[in-house]
């Protein structure tokens, strides 16, 4: 295996015109580059549809300008219908989950820095790298047509259950051209995602630089090859399931339709199909990719927390086997999004026993983090404060996962705003808060140049308590049984809750316009920014070794040779309290001293 | 900015635990049989996960205001007893304290899902179709007639698609777009899907399950106090999915038996 991927590596040589350059390029370090900039626009079109849908929410009959651009018969004089506001709902959780939160902290940052991190040149394939790219960038654009395309994108939410997502138009907007978009588009990012696992795998199994065992590669290069091992098996199930609809939508197969099924007084053309076959595809790709949107952010975590305290965390080796249990685990667990599905009852219990066990290499990496602080040398840096908020964010989406995880319990909170708060904060802000911290940390090295701190820590206060005000309220509202999903409340019960809906309206738009100040601070800082040194945040691992930017072959042709542990903070050296990874000289750590 | 980070996350704590604690939102009250077991498993799932949540964040809050921003040459320490400690108290704390949720939890879910409905529990039909629910009473026989999916016609109030000339079963059956049910008596309600998936939430009654295309799926329960509760669907159906709702009346017997009467001339 070494020695095929070892010599299927490209040596490319530098390129030259714009076009190898810049767009189809085989350098790993353009195409993060070019995954970051998808999953920015991708997070900036999903961050607008969450806006919209708030706006509705707060105030259902209220006309916002222009929506009616958008789509004449889904916003009729700039009034939402309750089918638009799905199909935007839609849209926001397969744009955020895929195109964002799998995008940006594995791909993305992955795909710059995998290679540097563990002394590599590039990737084993690259070509395979650039293609998963690009067929991705095709699958953001095949989904976003459906906005053009067709009466619109589908509105069978993000988890597209069957038999809504197989049954065709008569399904209702959406559920025809838009479907089969969605499919083509998410069918289209597994392969990528799958080409990209490939390579984060070989990378990280036989490219390692001379010295590097696979106990001295960083946290954030065990994150990416744990997320890439599960990356590997979730998305190779999603893809034929989302093939299989299409099979239903143009084939005439039954794959995911049952039998005499009657909708608008008409017997469906099908038979013999599982509409539960569905959901177990579904979420043994859906729950892992809770852990493929996290695990990357536990290793930034780390990662920067370890550079920030100046010392090593308590035990690496216990957080790396942690990320490892949690990637198992997180295909046991998956029917936990089925309890009151109608499976067998017994298997609820299967599955609920091993969703609470998965909570124990959670919380030891909780405490690992948090009992790290005592006796460091913390500095509070943008990258250092989205770390900490994510510690923060990390328990409170986690701790309502003791609720989600009983089947008694999830009688009463399934299918309300209680499962909406705990998997935006556990799963979307905190993976946010991961991708925050990486890019603070990591722009010097990506750009050349220094992002504003100020104006980093303004981006933070704003989004953290931000956060809060909104993901905190969607849990009491579970509570109340405010089932989610809906365009308009109109149930008694629901009437009350309408306020608390207002409030998070508030705070989303508030806490979303914080983000244009990060955006702003991106673009300015890339042309205008202070040029960044080689290695700003005193940092020991390789990527801090080689120049800033680095250059195409990353290490201008040297070949670095590693001689310590990932994270030697805390110790006396020529340098500081800091020894690089590729640095020969001898240390002396002092946290052991008495 | 390090100290003003720590009080913050405390207050944010302490905030967020406050509408939990006066029970700002909270389900309504239990009016079922075995909703306590349920309540019980909440209440006592909240205080176990409201402390874990509590400490968390006051412990990272402590060491954050303590150990940022010292100054270079300040001892770099090692938490006493180091990962070892930590670890042995997740998995004896905190493995414990799941292991007995989930054990516990089991009789509340057992009580609904995995004890069959009594003999003489009364059955009722329900069938969910985009976007309302319908409901069927077997009538003075007893006995529910054959559904034949391709007679459902809306337009002419043949929900269940029943065949009322050839099927004499059918005739005496009950169909309404409301339910009702005697207060204190067990009901099996056999619930099936006409079209996609959706679902039966009661809140007041402690129930949910979803509708699957395909499959009848049945849950039993008994209501115990009268009054007029919402049934909504919590599974995501289409364009009409947030209308999708019925009301559930739970009356006292004799009502009941002259609310079946009016319904069954209406027929």
């Amino acid at each position: 295996m070494h020695d095929i991927a070892a010599h299927a590596v490209q040596h490319h040589a530098p390129p030259t015109s714009f076009i190898r350059k810049h767009v189809f390029s085989l350098d790993h370090k353009v195409i993060g580059k070019q995954y970051y900039a998808l999953a920015l626009v991708a997070a900036i079109c999903g961050m607008f549809l969450s806006w919209l849908m708030r706006i509705h929410l707060g105030w259902n009959n209220t006309a916002i300008p222009g929506l009616q651009l958008l789509s004449k018969t889904g916003a009729p004089g700039g009034v939402m219908t309750p089918e638009y506001y799905l199909q935007l709902m839609t849209m926001h959780g397969t744009i955020m989950v895929f195109f964002v939160l799998t995008t940006a902290p594995f791909a993305a940052f992955g795909n710059f820095f995998l290679p540097i991190q563990v002394g590599a040149e590039d990737m084993p394939f690259p070509r395979f790298n650039m293609m998963s790219f690009w067929v991705t960038f095709v699958a953001f654009l095949v989904l976003m047509s459906s906005f053009i395309f067709g009466d619109g994108p589908t509105l069978g939410g993000w988890t597209q259950y069957a038999p809504l997502n197989a049954v065709g138009s008569v399904g209702g907007p959406g559920q025809g051209l838009g479907v089969i978009l969605w499919m083509v588009s998410i069918a289209l990012f597994c392969i990528g995602q799958l080409l990209g696992s490939l390579n984060f795998i070989t990378t990280t199994l036989d490219l390692r630089a001379k010295g590097m065992s696979l106990m001295r590669l960083p946290m954030t290069a065990w994150a990416w090859f744990i997320t890439s091992c599960m990356g590997l098996t979730a998305f190779s199930v999603l893809m034929p399931a989302c093939i299989l609809v299409i099979l239903d939508h143009v084939a005439g197969t039954s794959f995911f339709v049952s039998s005499n099924e009657v909708i608008n007084d008409q017997l469906q053309p099908h038979s013999g199909g599982s509409t539960l076959l569905w959901q177990h595809l579904f979420w043994f790709f859906g729950h892992p990719e809770v852990y493929i949107a996290i695990v990357p952010g536990i290793g930034i975590v780390s990662h920067i927390l370890i550079t920030s305290m100046r010392k090593q965390m308590l035990s690496q080796r216990v957080l790396i086997y942690c990320m490892g249990a949690l990637a198992v685990l997180s295909y046991m667990v998956y029917g936990h999004h089925m309890f009151v599905s109608g499976m067998n009852p017994y298997s609820a219990l299967a599955f609920s026993f091993p969703t609470l066990i998965i909570t124990i290499p959670a919380t030891i990496v909780v405490l690992i983090w948090t009992f790290s602080l005592y006796g460091s040398r913390l500095r509070i840096t943008s990258a250092s404060l989205f770390a900490l908020g994510f510690i923060s964010m990390f328990v409170s989406g986690g701790v309502s996962g003791f609720f989600l995880a009983q089947p008694s319990i999830d009688i009463m909170l399934h299918g309300t705003y209680f499962v909406v708060g705990h998997f935006h904060m556990v799963m979307a802000v905190a993976a946010m808060f991961g991708i925050f911290a990486g890019t603070y940390f990591w722009f010097p090295k990506m750009a050349g140049r220094m992002m504003n701190e100020t104006l980093g820590k303004i981006h933070f206060w704003l989004s953290f308590v931000g956060a809060y005000c909104i993901f905190m309220p969607f849990h009491y509202l579970g509570m109340a049984g405010n089932v989610r999903r809906y365009a308009t409340f109109v149930d008694d019960y629901l009437q009350p809750l309408i306020p608390v809906h207002r409030w998070i309206t508030v705070a989303a738009l508030i806490t979303g316009a914080a983000q244009l100040i990060f955006i702003y601070n991106l673009i300015h800082s890339r042309f205008w920014g202070k040029p960044a040194p080689d290695n700003p945040w005193e940092a020991t691992s390789l990527e801090w070794s080689t120049a800033t930017p680095p250059p195409w072959d990353n290490f201008g042709g040297k070949h670095p040779v590693v001689y310590h542990d990932p994270y030697q903070y805390g110790v006396q050296s020529s340098v500081g309290d800091y020894v690089m990874q590729t640095s020969p000289e001898q240390v002396k750590t002092d946290h052991d001293e008495k | 900015m390090a100290k003003f980070f720590s009080v913050t996350i405390i207050v944010i704590a302490i905030l967020s635990a406050i509408p939990i604690l006066r029970h700002t939102w909270v389900a309504p009250e239990d009016i079922s049989t075995h909703g306590h077991l349920i309540d019980e498993q909440m209440s006592e799932t909240m205080a176990e996960a409201g402390i874990a949540f509590l400490a968390a964040q006051f412990v990272l809050a402590v060491f954050i205001w303590q150990f940022s921003n010292r100054a270079p040459d300040a001892k770099i320490k090692r938490f006493p007893g180091g990962a070892t400690g930590l670890v042995i108290a997740a998995f004896l704390v905190v493995g414990i304290e799941v292991l007995a949720l989930g054990v516990f939890g089991v009789k509340a879910w057992a009580d609904q899902y995995l004890t069959p409905p009594s003999a003489n529990a009364m059955p009722i039909q329900v069938q969910a179709g985009q976007f309302a629910f319908y409901f069927r009473y077997p009538g003075p026989d007893g006995t529910f007639g054959p559904t034949h999916p391709e007679l459902i016609n809306e337009s002419q109030q043949n929900f269940f698609g029943l065949d009322l000339d050839h099927d004499p079963d059918s005739k005496d059956d009950i169909v309404t777009a409301e339910m009702a049910i005697p207060v204190n008596k067990e009901i099996h309600l056999l619930m099936h899907s006409k079209d996609v998936g959706h679902s039966f939430f009661v809140r007041e009654l402690r129930v949910q399950q979803d509708f699957v295309p395909g499959l009848d799926v049945s849950l039993h329960f008994t209501a115990t106090k009268i009054g007029k509760y919402e049934i909504v669907c919590t599974q995501l159906c289409g364009l009409g999915h947030y209308n999708m709702k019925a009301y559930l009346e739970v009356m006292s017997q004799s009502d009941y038996d002259d609310w079946l009467k009016k319904e069954a001339a209406l027929q």
